[in-house]
């Protein structure tokens, strides 16, 4: 049979005929109704397939659902599709004119996942009075850091013009962090804690491309060839 | 279109106040409207140095705080019918200054003037900062010196982030004026070269002005030095900057002074 009804304007021939339909009236209490449901289907797995059923709810059979609903801490607000001589004063109010609509699972969006960048670049020349924070990871200049500005990196620090101001890579205990610039005018390079000076940077180092890191806990300072 | 220029530098005694006066008055004397704003409330010099300071009445504060009206604080210049001063309160402090106000004389200025002149005072506070709020160009003015340099830089880094245009993704156009450049120092190792200072500012440089004792004179006469003696070297060298900001393609160059034959023979150099 086609289910979909065609919008068809031809003349219908009505005709009676009357069908064996089996009623049910749900018997308090209903879940050993259901039981006993079950109990015949599992007989006969047939029993009901293709045949009519017809619900017969009564006054009693209104009120048990209820009941059991709100002992189950289910409060009815209304009852809808039932006859309104059929409830009492006692029952919920009839609904009508109901409309449906699609409720939304709300499920917890599960953030999406992107990974964290672990490296900051920066295009511009870092300002005096300016200071860079990224404990994530890495830090790229491609200008200049000038005298008075500080990068603070979880990684290490890696700068492509003069470095003049302060670089403090691996702040976050990671030993292995380097400082690398083109031009070494540095005011203070530390790493994971261990510091130097300018005054303690060798002279011959200055002004040359050079990298520093730790070994133990000793800071060095070496050119870059 | 209307532009507002800032001048500042972060450090003091460098020579704003000199710069804005004497841009002010190059950019009047090639025919643009200009407006120079004293945007250092306390201590006020822009009116001095333009020769002003007798016919002040109402000032900045006056007209931000609905005293006055722009019209009326508005000084013109006795020489140059283009060139106006809006004057700095000298009695009040910065507090007095408020975003909103500045926002909106700044405004009214466009709608009347070509350049707008901000002389920011030194520092890095609220004068400073409500003084380059607003503008579209920048003048870095700096001393062949490092501490005059690192408060450039420092400054720069402000310019490009407490600005209006840099809060909004734009930028702040910025040049960097030298001042009191002595060239024969800096051969001598005594001076920063103009090569380091741009190398650590990298920002384009607008001009180099040269000691010159001219300046002082000027200032002391109440006149900016472009006007005073604009065959001077430092007159020369402010008005090629001017022509800079116009625009104009200036081979850049350091002016040096005609010495005369005694100058020569007794060494007498500016200090």
């Amino acid at each position: 049979m086609n289910a979909i009804a065609q919008p068809t304007r031809q003349l219908v021939r009505m005709r009676g005929r009357s069908y064996v339909a089996f009623v049910f009236a749900p018997v308090v209490p209903i879940v050993g109704w259901l039981e006993e449901i079950d109990a015949t289907l599992a007989r006969s797995p047939g029993f009901f397939a293709g045949k009519p059923v017809v619900l017969d709810l009564s006054e009693a059979a209104i009120m048990h659902l209820v009941a059991s609903l709100e002992q189950r801490n289910v409060r009815v607000l209304g009852i809808e599709g039932v006859d309104p001589v059929r409830l009492t004063a006692s029952m919920p109010p009839l609904l009508t004119g109901g409309r449906s609509c699609v409720l939304m699972q709300n499920e917890l969006k599960k953030p999406e996942t992107k990974p964290k960048p672990t490296s900051l670049l920066l295009e511009n020349p870092v300002r005096s009075g300016q200071s860079i924070v990224f404990t994530e990871g890495d830090v790229t200049v491609l200008g200049s850091v000038g005298s008075g500005a500080e990068i603070v990196a979880g990684g290490s620090i890696h700068i492509y013009g003069t470095l003049r101001g302060r670089a403090m890579a691996g702040v976050n205990g990671n030993s292995a962090a380097r400082i690398y610039c083109q031009k070494i005018e540095a005011e203070l390079l530390a790493i994971d804690g261990y510091y130097q000076t300018a005054e303690e940077i060798d002279v011959a180092l200055r002004n040359r491309p050079a990298q520093a890191w730790l070994e133990g806990d000793v800071m060095r300072i070496a050119p870059l060839s | 279109m209307a532009k507002v220029l800032v001048v500042t530098s972060g450090k003091g005694g460098v020579g704003k106040t000199t710069s804005t006066a004497a841009l002010g008055a190059a950019l009047a004397q090639r025919g643009e409207k200009v407006v120079v704003v004293d945007f250092d409330v306390g201590l006020r010099n822009l009116d001095l140095i333009l020769g002003a300071e007798r016919r002040v009445v109402f000032d900045l504060i006056n007209v931000v705080q609905g005293v006055a009206k722009l019209s009326q604080a508005l000084i013109r210049d006795k020489r140059l019918e283009n060139l106006w001063l809006l004057p700095a309160s000298q009695t009040r402090d910065k507090d007095a200054l408020t975003d909103e106000g500045v926002r909106s004389i700044i405004a009214d200025l466009r709608t009347k003037f070509d350049w707008i002149l901000c002389d920011s005072p030194a520092g890095i506070e609220r004068g400073a900062t409500l003084a380059m709020r607003y503008a579209d160009e920048a003048v870095i003015v700096t001393n062949p010196e490092v501490s005059s340099v690192r408060d450039s830089d420092r400054i720069i880094g402000m310019l490009d982030s407490k600005t209006v245009k840099a809060e909004s993704g734009e930028r702040v156009e910025k040049h960097v004026l030298i001042t009191r450049y002595d060239s024969g120092r800096a051969a001598r190792g005594e001076m920063l070269s103009i090569e380091d200072i741009l190398e650590i500012l990298a920002t384009p440089l607008l001009g180099i002005i040269p000691e010159s004792q001219d300046v002082l004179r000027a200032s002391n006469v109440g006149s900016p030095v472009t006007l005073n003696n604009a065959a001077s070297a430092p007159a020369r060298a402010y008005i090629d900057a001017a022509r800079r900001l116009m625009g104009e393609t200036v081979e850049m160059m350091v002016p040096t002074e005609r010495k005369g034959l005694m100058d020569r023979l007794l060494g007498r150099r500016a200090a």
